[in-house]
């Protein structure tokens, strides 16, 4: 069992056994946060570069406590503290910082395709957190865990299964990267998706993915069991996409009035940082059916998840495939077969 | 080729004997609380509980946690993120109880020195015992076990096999020889 790749770059590729294998890793280490010491020495001697070249607040500390829970060292590069506020160019700035040697990169970046980018660049894993309007897919697992759990599809116990999800995403559906990584996710696992926001932020072309498209949010909520609510982001507003924001939350903003058309034990998600009373109303933010604070700190446990399973070697065999071109990932030899077998989890415990 | 060392009555009693040396030397058992090993350790750990519940006639057997040491391991970069973590649960505080961890083979003992520091994190235990069904030799580390259902010598190219009813299969200890000599 390892992923398919060693980068997490989106969900558009990645199988549903990867998105399982994440998950179900993700939530032995939800634990970890709730212990008196919380800290693993797991990752210890490896090291992390949070390079973000777009602001955030939520995703890099998770990317920083995730990391230091693993006993990982954890390095924060901002524009603003760094050498690309003197003009140096993204790909100058990453081939500095794999000449340091760290075992991965987590980017986030403005331009869309940014992290893809450097994964071709630099030979350590690349994690994307995040970039232009393209992909954030540690934002999506951390929400399809959420979901999961709160659905019980995992167990089966009187739970959901995906195929039988109605999930109903709200909001700049364009210019977000969340909603894209979503719905690559939520496709793969076999739930239905339903899109809904204004005609200009919700183009056609969303139908080829799989998508039902609605202009009319009561209409996209009924009887859903997920509600996602994006927020909208002023800073990729260049064009004038509606009106007003106070239009805007006329028609979109989710109220109470709105929940109560979606199944009654809807969950609503939102990926933070949130427009109080613009996408969302703060009686439904804070009431009962958000569970906006629950994928905060799943948050934690994915990213520890992910860095566990993309730093720890032992499954060299199955990497290099997303950069086949780098002949320093191709060079590794898998290992022979029967060493494979030994390496089994019951067995190694019985040897140990 | 295998051979049975313990059959499904050798672990049962294998069980109670270590049960009843349990009670005996902590002066009682109810207040003892037991962590297993995944995936193994944990069903003995429970099976453990039971009977010390039977020996001492109290109802609720001694609380049963489970840990996972997968992240602690000193080996990760050989094993590594191949093996498929498993909960860890310790629904009780440990700090100042007397804790007794219980896996299936003690070998080289690097797998206790890995519970030993995940169990830390949890809390300070009063002190910590440690009870297995078998014990093959070949230690690597200064380690050794306070209950042991039974001691089996054996080379390094072998493998203890260790068969549970909770996993569907009945219980049984073997020994086998190693296919390829490595483990």
């Amino acid at each position: 069992m390892a992923l398919g790749s060693r980068h997490l770059l989106g969900l558009e590729n990645v199988s549903a056994g990867d998105i399982s294998l994440l998950l179900d890793t993700a939530e032995s280490l939800v634990e970890v946060s709730r212990r008196e010491v919380k800290k693993l020495p797991t990752l210890r001697g490896k090291t992390v570069v949070n390079l973000f070249v777009e602001n955030s607040t939520r995703t890099r500390t998770s990317f920083e406590i995730a990391a230091k829970r693993l006993s990982a060292d954890a390095i924060n590069i901002s524009t603003s503290s760094s050498s690309m506020a003197k003009g140096e160019t993204l790909e100058d700035t990453a081939r500095n910082l794999a000449a340091m040697a760290p075992d991965c990169i987590v980017v986030r970046h403005p331009a869309s395709g940014a992290a893809r980018f450097l994964a071709g660049v630099v030979d350590c894993s690349i994690i994307n957190a995040g970039d232009g309007s393209h992909e954030h897919p540690t934002q999506a697992l951390l929400d399809l865990l959420t979901i999961r759990q709160r659905m019980n599809t995992a167990t089966g116990t009187g739970g959901k299964d995906w195929k039988d999800l109605v999930v109903t995403i709200v909001g700049d559906i364009l210019h977000s990267r969340v909603a894209r990584s979503n719905l690559y996710g939520l496709k793969t696992l076999g739930a239905t998706v339903r899109l809904c926001g204004p005609p200009t932020l919700l183009p056609e072309e969303f139908r080829s993915f799989g998508a039902e498209l609605f202009y009319d949010v009561g209409e996209a909520v009924r009887g859903a069991d997920v509600i996602m609510m994006l927020r909208i982001q002023t800073e990729r507003q260049s064009g004038h996409f509606f009106p007003s924001l106070n239009e805007y939350a006329r028609y979109y903003c989710l109220t109470a009035e709105v929940v109560a058309k979606a199944s009654p034990d809807v969950i609503i998600l939102h990926p933070g940082p949130i427009n109080r009373g613009i996408e969302i109303s703060s009686e439904v933010a804070d009431g009962p059916y958000s569970v906006i604070m629950s994928q905060v700190a799943n948050g934690v446990a994915l990213r520890m998840a992910l860095l566990y399973q993309l730093i720890v070697p032992g499954a060299d065999g199955m990497r290099g495939s997303e950069v086949s071109q780098n002949p320093l990932t191709v060079a590794q030899t898998p290992p022979p077969a029967d060493e494979i077998e030994v390496a089994t989890r019951p067995v190694a415990a019985r040897a140990g | 080729m295998a051979v049975e060392v313990l059959d499904e009555a050798g672990v049962r009693r294998a069980l109670t004997r270590i049960a009843h040396e349990v009670v005996e030397r902590n002066g009682g058992g109810a207040g003892v609380r037991f962590v297993g090993i995944h995936t193994n350790g944990v069903p003995l750990a429970r099976r453990i509980a039971e009977a010390v519940a039977r020996i001492e006639g109290i109802e609720a057997p001694p609380q049963v946690g489970a840990i996972d040491i997968t992240l602690y391991r000193d080996d990760g970069g050989r094993l590594g993120a191949t093996a498929r973590l498993e909960p860890t649960d310790i629904p009780f505080d440990l700090t100042d109880r007397k804790v007794v961890l219980v896996d299936d083979v003690l070998y080289t003992g690097r797998t206790i020195r890995a519970a030993l520091d995940a169990l830390i994190d949890f809390g300070r235990p009063a002190l910590v015992q440690l009870a297995v069904l078998v014990d093959r030799g070949h230690r690597e580390l200064p380690i050794r076990a306070d209950y042991v259902g039974k001691n089996v010598p054996t080379s390094r190219s072998q493998k203890v096999r260790v068969e549970l009813s909770e996993f569907g299969l009945a219980d049984a200890v073997r020994i086998e020889e190693a296919a390829n000599g490595t483990r």
